[in-house]
């Protein structure tokens, strides 16, 4: 493990990234946008966070490749347990 | 200790093109996955639930945004504690590593103690004054849920790390045991961001 790929001052980064993130999803709560599109932003900027502390804090942008498979089993495996579900959302 | 046991604690196992860097950071990865599985069910599940009901709640109107955006601080920041703390020890910077980790666990207890008052604050004044009861009421028993659930999480962790920092300090940890442990402060960090979004905010 190299110091060059992870340190100090790339996570100070990455944890001004999270946080203006943050701050910018409860700015947009209050500003009474249209619903879909809030929603479909507020969606974009959590996925992009989990996305940035797995990829950094877990290190998961220096691992092999079997971890990052691990990681996405579930994310599959989620969409599956939805895609199965679709006929009880929306039963028309 | 057996002696087979201890020379399988000494011996890593033999490598081929699959095999991971370290057996026990595969290990925390695929409880990781499991867990997230948990996770995912309940929020899907709180997805149909919402979607099936008329008269879900505005979050934002019943739930302290601003409290839980502080609480989301609190994890974010607890993790890059937790990196640094893993980057001190990595470089057997043994006075830096105790007070970064230290400082994660303390970031976590004052999460737990933001959800404590949260949860005594809806439950006594809140939910109440808004006819909203616990038992049958599916906005609140989902809420109560899916931050329960994180919750408990939190409080492994905080047991967890503060496990490490003494095995560390006894000399009976090393750097690759707070990684692993890192894996996991890092997930709960994770499925909060995922928590405050579908639950608070949306």
């Amino acid at each position: 493990m190299s110091s060059t790929t992870h340190s100090s001052a790339q996570y100070i980064k990455i944890f001004y990234i999270l946080l203006v993130l943050t701050i910018i999803e409860v700015a947009i709560v209050y500003l009474g946008l249209p619903k879909m599109l809030l929603a479909a932003l507020l969606v974009s900027f959590a996925v992009w966070k989990a996305a940035l502390v797995a990829m950094h804090f877990m290190h998961l942008k220096f691992e092999k490749r079997t971890l990052a498979v691990v990681a996405l089993v579930p994310f599959v495996l989620c969409v599956f347990l939805i895609l199965m579900l679709m006929p009880d959302i929306f039963p028309h | 200790m057996s002696e087979v046991a201890a020379a399988h604690l000494e011996v890593e196992p033999q490598e081929s093109p699959l095999t991971p860097e370290s057996w026990g950071k595969l290990g925390m990865w695929l409880f990781l996955a499991g867990d997230a599985m948990s996770f995912g069910c309940l929020i899907v599940g709180y997805g149909i639930l919402r979607h099936a009901s008329n008269n879900w709640p505005v979050p934002k109107d019943v739930l302290g945004i601003n409290l839980t955006a502080f609480m989301t601080f609190l994890l974010i920041i607890s993790s890059v504690w937790m990196v640094l703390a893993l980057e001190a020890i990595q470089v057997n910077n043994k006075a830096r590593f105790n007070k970064f980790l230290g400082l994660t666990i303390l970031g976590g207890a004052m999460f737990l103690g933001c959800q404590a008052y949260e949860w005594t604050h809806l439950l006594g004044h809140r939910l109440p004054e808004l006819g909203i009861s616990f038992s049958s009421s599916l906005f609140a028993s989902t809420f109560f849920i899916l931050t329960g659930f994180h919750g408990m999480h939190v409080t492994g962790g905080v047991i967890y790390n503060t496990s490490v920092l003494a095995a560390v300090n006894r000399g009976r940890y090393q750097a690759k045991h707070v990684e692993i442990a890192g894996l996991y402060w890092h997930f709960v960090d994770l499925v909060w961001i995922l928590i405050f979004t579908f639950v608070y905010l949306l």
